[in-house]
């Protein structure tokens, strides 16, 4: 047997467990008559065991916190699923009394008129509603399909459906001014179809048994 | 244990993003330790181990749950391992190299002020010349020998995780083995 070539190709075999009965004899009695080859064969059995006595090395302590903030966000929406989930007989009861209200998603998909709960005093351009600096709003205010500039103030509780508020807006001449009214109550912005849905199931359910957050 | 991240990465996979942590804190140590193997610095180590995470969160639905979560984990790491070392600049390398011997200036720090023994210096040394030479291997056969030995995956697994036949693993394996053992029989 060829020393240099066969020997050493079946003792790479025998490393990956792949040899032989044959082989494996072939092998053990090459080895007995051969001190080159044994040699070998304890070099290499010798440099695995080298290998593998390397310390592993632990990542760094801030490592995961690191990685999830670097995580583009959730997609939204599953916060309100994975709720819905954990409460599956709520769910039931909320998608029963849902479709039993109204078909909501026509209403949602037909509906695309602004409309505001309430229009005394409060100016409408374009598809903003404005409440003008010497406006005081006495109770909730609901504006749909419109955003929302509050100069004046908001007594009240104020939802905004598929719009947003206007923090700053721009005033030929002047510049970027920045909206200075106040809303003294809780602010809520739905602006998808399925966080509607959640907007109104919430709604029910504080009706019903004083449903919270 | 599979079994828990098995479960994790279904509810990742559902959306809950925070089940991804366990996920990240069950494999960091394996990964970064890979990654370090691979690089030999640890900046570029948590980089690359941070954004192979990153990318195993976003492309989570490509992932398929028959196969085994760590083989395409390590997929993903080795990946970006390699392409790191191809980027860089021929001069970086010598750079590497010093920033390689990092682990050796800590060891002389911890043996000058804690005065450890003497055998145990020298452990230390070895193994310190063991990783330089582990190192020195050129990556195709490094990430070869990591995966095997430390990693401890079959001939069969390395050869989906590097996605090349199972017959040039062995090649690989059995190159980087001699290689190694020239360097390390007076060790
Ligand atoms: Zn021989």
């Amino acid at each position: 047997m060829d020393c240099n070539k066969e020997t050493v190709e079946l003792m790479h075999k025998y490393l990956d467990g792949e040899l032989t009965k044959d082989e494996e004899i072939m092998l053990r009695e090459h080895l007995e008559d051969c001190e080159e080859c044994q040699k070998h064969f304890h070099e290499l059995k010798r440099t695995i065991t080298l290998i593998k006595s390397t310390d592993t090395i632990h990542a760094p302590n801030h490592f995961s916190t690191s990685v999830m903030k670097n995580l583009p966000a959730e997609r939204k929406g599953t916060k309100y699923v994975r709720w819905l989930k954990m409460h599956p007989i709520m769910t039931a009861a909320a998608i029963f009394f849902v479709l039993m209200s109204g078909s909501m998603f026509t209403a949602w998909q037909q509906d695309s008129q602004l409309t505001v709960s309430k229009q005394d005093d409060l100016i409408i351009r374009g598809d903003t509603v404005i409440v003008p600096e010497d406006v005081i709003v006495e109770g909730d205010l609901v504006v749909k399909n419109g955003n929302l500039r509050v100069d004046g103030k908001i007594e009240g509780d104020v939802t905004l459906i598929n719009g947003k508020m206007i923090e700053e807006y721009e005033i030929e001449g002047e510049g970027l001014m920045a909206s200075v009214g106040e809303v003294n109550g809780e602010f809520k912005q739905v602006d998808r179809a399925f966080e509607w849905i959640w907007y109104h199931i919430q709604n029910l359910f504080k009706n019903i048994f004083s449903f919270g957050d | 244990m599979d079994m828990i991240i098995k479960e994790k990465i279904k509810q990742v996979k559902k959306g809950n993003q925070a089940a991804f942590e366990d996920v990240v804190l069950y494999y960091q140590d394996k990964i970064y330790h890979h990654c370090f193997r691979m690089l030999g610095n640890a900046h570029e180590a948590e980089d690359i181990a941070q954004e192979a995470f990153i990318r195993a969160y976003v492309n989570i639905h490509s992932y398929d749950d028959r196969r085994k979560f760590s083989t395409w984990l390590y997929r993903i790491a080795t990946n970006l391992t390699i392409d790191r070392l191809r980027k860089r600049k021929p001069d970086y390398y010598l750079d590497a190299e010093v920033k390689g011997t990092e682990g050796l200036d800590m060891y002389s720090q911890l043996a000058s002020t804690d005065r450890l023994p003497d055998e145990e210096v020298q452990g230390m040394e070895i193994q310190n010349f063991i990783q330089q030479e582990i190192l020195k291997l050129p990556a195709k056969y490094r990430s070869i020998i990591m995966l095997r030995y430390l990693e401890e995956f079959s001939l069969q697994e390395i050869s989906e995780i590097l996605d090349i036949p199972l017959g040039t693993v062995k090649t690989r394996i059995h190159r980087g083995r001699e290689a190694l053992r020239k360097k390390l029989r007076h060790v």
